[in-house]
């Protein structure tokens, strides 16, 4: 059996584009970080508590008075633990994550719905992306970006793109076929039917995947800690490795929190929800509309 | 209306014939295989070696070939997998013809580029689903609207047209709902008012009752009709249920596989069935709604003015064994009707003429009365049925036996003869 090494080349060229490319990657750098800081100090310019109020203020227009309980507490006790600022740049990491990974995983997600050559190809990249592990991609990422947070986003980038991928392509095929020969039947042009038909009715499927993405974010902030990317992660890092299993437990719960209002707070999103009629005459027929308001989510945008 | 100013065939517009045809369709074919379209069929050693019979190219249409008429209730019948969706698609070009010519008005579809293709379908040829294909994030009258919506018409005229067509359609009151909040048969009806807003006098119907039940499907062919008599579009549909076909088209196109097997007025149909298949789905047919007084009506054997001798009359009936004879006066109308018993007794007293030996037992109907309609008027009288035409005249009679043998399936010996 011919031993053939498969490692080498990818050696060379992750060396190759560490020498070459790194203009550019100092650039995405830079870009990357801004948007982080400017992000962050959002988060973190009013008081803690003001902010708190903001959390459950959007928790409560779900109209789930135990989300909205359970926000009070939960940000309460971060707070409590003296991890506030470690979990708003945690937070500030994931936004900036999903929003990257929604802004590249859905347009190539209308992609691949348009064109079967296109999902096959893009298929096993898919595969590639979310089955190899985190650390093989990870330090590379430290090659060309250098330890801090910005390889950390990249990598969460590449895990958290995915789904968002999947879910707009899955999104825009299970729309009713006929409703497709409908809005074409009637003289749409693509690009009309896409932002009439297409995307509206794969709207759910579509915020099912942002919510994934978010949730994959998240699960990537203890990994991302390991290259500096502080935060929360970096908290856990630190209480494992100095074998301080409290101090670990209380950047885990902190991670845990925030995934639980993320993940509450975009649900809702994933939910189908029709656009209030204006102007409704007196309704010949008391159905049951949905009485959810229209309220963006805060990571979504 | 559509501005004509680049007609692209001159030589056709001025072909006067070419006028009186809304659609005519010549050989289309759509063949479906592993590589699809002809190439494919080329590749005879593949098949040779797979012998995989499921890869091959197959036909879902064949040769199809007819021809539509401007206002004509045109019905494409068949199976499911027989074809008869997927030439209606290709009037439209939802489904791509693999080959063959389509003209309609003179213009040549087949050929079109995309944005005189999406022109001729928002404003010519309109399209009504089988489950509805409403829009459901949308209001009912911005599913009506959606045409006007895509040719970019003004709000007013939009809300103007739409509502219009749902007023015709009967939901006049619902535009501001959302289709989920409708039963079947009303999403229905918005899919039609959808079709009828944008003022396209083409009508593609695919199967569009037959998601909805009985009761509601008769209404809604029953509207349908109406509607075409107000309207009179053009109108193609594609059914499964031959009764539905018989009922409302004009002329019935037949197909299995992929091919016409018969195409004919539903009279045609019955009388005359082009092979076993047709004969089979015939023999469902409840013939009794679907023939006419007008279809089966014979000559009368017999027929008298008022003033012919009533010992001429009675020689005349005993010859063909006949009960009675119509009696007319001069334009043809019906003046009464004569029995042989009336005339027996008129020639002992030395009556002069028939017109003082008539009564009025007897019944009249139109051409146009459905035999179910006619069977107790003709089970009543001993005397045939008088069949008259819409200015009263007399065209024809149906005695008991013809209608009797109207009613039961056509036999084997029609074709002989």
């Amino acid at each position: 059996m011919p031993s053939i090494n498969v490692g080498a080349p990818v050696g060379a060229l992750v060396d190759w584009l560490t020498a070459n490319l790194g203009a550019l990657f100092h650039f995405i750098s830079t870009v990357m970080l801004a948007v982080l800081d400017a992000v962050l100090i959002v988060l973190t310019a009013p008081s803690p508590y003001v902010l708190t109020a903001i959390f459950v203020v959007l928790a409560l227009l779900e109209r789930k008075w135990g989300f909205g309980l359970f926000t009070l507490i939960a940000f309460l006790l971060i707070q409590a633990m003296g991890l506030w600022i470690e979990a708003m740049e945690t937070l500030a990491v994931v936004v900036v994550a999903t929003v990257f990974a929604v802004a590249i995983g859905i347009p190539v997600g209308i992609w691949a719905a348009r064109s079967r050559k296109v999902s096959s190809v893009i298929r096993p990249v898919l595969d590639f992306m979310q089955t190899l592990p985190v650390f093989v991609y990870l330090i590379p990422a430290v090659f060309f970006f250098g330890i801090g947070v910005v390889p950390g986003v990249i990598s969460t980038l590449v895990f958290a793109i995915p789904p968002a991928v999947r879910l707009t392509e899955l999104g825009i095929r299970n729309v009713d076929k006929e409703v497709v020969e409908a809005a074409i039947a009637f003289g749409a042009k693509p690009r009309q039917m896409l932002r009439e038909v297409q995307l509206p009715l794969a709207m759910p499927s579509i915020m099912a995947g942002v919510n994934q993405t978010l949730m994959l974010a998240l699960s990537m902030v203890v990994i991302a800690g390991l290259v500096g990317a502080g935060g929360l992660g970096a908290v856990v890092v630190r209480g494992i490795s100095t074998l301080d299993v409290g101090a670990g437990f209380q950047g885990g719960i902190a991670v845990v929190f925030l995934a639980i209002y993320l993940d509450r707070l975009t649900a809702a999103l994933a939910k189908p929800r029709r656009r209030r009629p204006k102007a409704r005459k007196p309704a010949p027929a008391p159905s049951a509309t949905t009485t959810e308001t229209d309220q963006p989510a805060l990571a979504s945008s | 209306m559509t501005t004509q100013v680049r007609s692209a065939q001159p030589a056709v517009s001025a072909g006067a014939s070419e006028v009186e045809v809304a659609i005519k369709a010549t050989a289309l074919t759509k063949i479906y295989g592993p590589r699809g379209g002809p190439e494919a069929s080329r590749r005879g050693w593949r098949r040779a070696k797979g012998s995989d019979v499921s890869k091959e190219p197959k036909a879902a249409a064949d040769d199809v070939t007819f021809s539509v008429a401007p206002g004509e209730f045109f019905m494409i019948m068949g199976l499911s997998g027989s074809g008869k969706s997927t030439v209606l698609r290709m009037l439209n070009r939802l489904i791509e013809p693999t080959s063959g010519e389509l003209l309609i008005d003179g213009r040549n579809v087949a050929t079109m580029p995309e944005a005189e293709l999406r022109e001729l379908r928002n404003r010519k040829i309109n399209m009504v689903f089988q489950h509805f294909a409403l829009f459901p994030h949308r209001t009912v009258r911005e599913n009506a609207a959606y045409a006007l919506h895509v040719r970019n018409e003004s709000a007013a005229k939009r809300d103007e047209r739409a509502d219009w067509a749902l007023e015709t359609v009967g939901l006049g009151d619902w535009g501001d709902s959302l289709p989920g909040e409708l039963s079947g048969g009303m999403r229905q009806r918005v899919g039609l008012a959808r079709a009828l807003a944008s003022e396209a006098d083409i009508l593609l119907m695919d199967e569009p009752f037959s998601a909805l039940d009985p009761l509601i499907r008769r209404d809604m062919q029953d509207l349908l009709m109406e509607l075409q008599r107000d309207l009179n579009r053009t109108v193609v549909f594609v059914t499964h249920d031959l009764n539905e076909a018989m009922r409302m088209g004009d002329r019935i196109m037949i197909m299995r596989n992929g091919k016409v097997v018969q195409l004919g007025t539903a009279q045609e149909i019955l009388n005359a069935p082009a092979d076993d298949y047709v004969t089979e789905f015939i023999s469902d047919v409840d013939r009794s709604r679907v023939l006419t007084a007008g279809t089966i009506m014979q000559e009368p054997l017999v027929t008298a003015t008022e003033k012919d001798d009533p010992q001429d009359v009675l020689r005349r009936l005993s010859n063909v064994e006949g009960v009675g004879a119509y009696v007319l006066d001069d334009e043809g109308h019906i003046a009464g009707i004569t029995r042989a018993d009336l005339l027996a007794a008129g020639v002992g007293r030395q009556r002069a003429a028939v017109g003082q030996l008539v009564t009025n037992e007897y019944k009249v109907v139109g051409e146009d009365a459905p035999l179910s309609d006619i069977c107790t008027l003709v089970g009543r009288n001993s005397v045939p049925l008088a069949v008259t035409d819409t200015d009263g005249k007399l065209v024809g009679v149906v005695p008991r036996a013809t209608l009797l043998e109207a009613l039961a399936t056509p036999k084997k010996e029609n074709a002989d003869a």
